[in-house]
């Protein structure tokens, strides 16, 4: 049977045929090269939980300094009320399905990390949302949790030069000493706008910092982030 | 294999690098050679991907040439060249996690880059696989070509560094300078210094190849 080329009928089982033969290799490739890609979103997520604490990791070394400095039983599991969760590896919980959760009912994941001094420094995940799209991060905190250790931030999708400074460690920085109670009350974290000082400006040098110029609205999500993220830890960290 | 690599068949290849440089004859592509390059490293990879996307694009579209309906020919190139993105990105996502990152949409947004969709139209269409295999790569490799120069350039001035695959940072100017005085140029990592650095090698190419400039 010979069909014309430009008859409908070629037409569509061209279209057709085509795209079937793409989605076939598509999937084949997606499929094939996924364990690779997660390996190297747990690495990355890894590094990025060291970094709040300042350990810097390569990807070689990543799991191997994670395990050394936080072992197994120190990646933990809580309520809301500061009680210890079992069976639920901390590693593995879904973030962004427990933000959806009430505060009563949230799986709330923490990794006490023993530091090369002796200290412990208690690191917290953190997810919320930017301008375009999700923005993540760790913060930790010192011995005495409320003093903020070190923060680390990144981003899917904010504006280079403008929201996406938040992955920046210059912005990063200016976490580090705020706390994040006032005597027994829980405060949290506050972007200050308009430029550098800001914080200073607003009289509020213990728990704010200097929003972004051009990344109010990443800002303000990260201030949400930090307050939603911290707010249910907040008897676990009173007890201690 | 004389046949493959005739005198014609090497000018395909050569043509792009030079007098008919698919960024700086052309002006095609200039979007993501501002974009991707502040570092060597993403630039090379940039330069990789969209040469191995030209390549294969020409090749497929070349074989298919004879089947494609007309009416539908722009839709095909443009399912050939989407899946072959992808496939690049998810290749990138688990050897060149990093690399990948630095890139962010820009890999995705090879699909639309003239270059690729330019050359299926202008060549593939009218011509034999191996011709189109190396128009493809050719245009590819002009384009990368541009793209490492300008990523050189401004990684020198503006950071200081050279990042290069498997060799990680290297310092170029050294930090004594910086005690001196010595400041990188912030200009040079934002977009607008690219493109006056892509209009310096417009100037610099045009100056040394009188072929290339207009008559009145």
């Amino acid at each position: 049977m010979k069909m014309k080329k430009d008859s409908n009928l070629y037409i569509f089982l061209y279209a057709s045929i085509l795209v079937i033969v793409v989605a076939a290799a598509l999937s084949y490739t997606a499929e094939t090269l996924k364990p690779i890609q997660q390996q190297n979103a747990k690495i990355e997520k890894i590094q990025n939980i060291l970094k709040s604490v300042g350990i810097e990791s390569t990807v070689s070394n990543a799991e191997e300094l994670f395990n050394k400095y936080i072992p197994q039983e120190n990646r933990i599991v809580i309520n809301s009320k500061g009680e210890k969760a079992q069976g639920i590896e901390a590693f593995n919980i879904d973030q962004k399905a427990e933000n959806y959760k009430t505060l009563e009912k949230r799986n709330l994941s923490l990794y006490i990390v023993k530091m090369d001094d002796g200290t412990t420094k208690t690191i917290i995940p953190l997810l919320g949302v930017g301008l375009w799209g999700p923005i993540w991060g760790y913060i930790s905190l010192d011995t005495d949790n409320n003093t903020i250790y070190g923060a680390v931030f990144d981003h899917k999708g904010e504006t280079p030069g403008l929201g996406a400074e938040i992955s920046q460690t210059q912005f990063q920085k200016q976490f580090i000493g705020k706390t994040i109670f006032d005597g027994d009350k829980f405060v949290s974290i506050t972007a200050y706008k308009g430029g550098k000082g800001a914080a200073i400006a607003a009289g509020n040098t213990k728990h704010g910092v200097d929003a972004i110029s051009g990344g109010t609205i990443t800002s303000k999500g990260l201030e949400k982030m930090i307050y939603d993220c911290l707010e249910g830890y907040q008897a676990y960290l009173k007890n201690k | 294999m004389s046949e493959l690599f005739s005198k014609k068949n090497i000018k395909l290849l050569t043509d792009p690098l030079n007098e008919n440089n698919p960024i700086t004859v052309q002006v095609l592509g200039v979007c993501s050679a501002l974009a991707v390059t502040v570092k060597v490293e993403p630039a090379i990879v940039m330069g990789i991907s969209v040469m191995v996307v030209t390549a294969f694009a020409n090749l497929i579209i070349s074989l298919l040439r004879n089947t494609i309906p007309d009416r539908i020919r722009i839709i095909v190139q443009l399912v050939v060249v989407a899946a072959l993105v992808i496939i690049v990105d998810q290749i990138l996502k688990a050897f060149a996690y990093d690399v990948s990152k630095q890139l962010s949409v820009f890999v995705g947004l090879i699909i639309t880059n003239c270059i690729i969709m330019g050359r299926l139209e202008a060549f593939a269409l009218g011509n034999k696989p191996w011709s189109s295999f190396l128009d493809g790569i050719g245009n590819g490799a002009g384009y990368g070509i541009i793209l490492i120069i300008i990523s050189i350039l401004r990684e020198i001035f503006g950071s200081g560094t050279l990042t290069l695959p498997g060799l990680g940072e290297l310092r170029i100017i050294p930090t004594m300078f910086y005690e001196f005085g010595y400041k990188n140029n912030g200009l040079m990592i934002l977009p607008p210094m690219a493109l006056i650095v892509v209009g310096l090698i417009i100037w610099y190419q045009r100056a040394k190849n009188k072929g290339l400039m207009e008559t009145k």
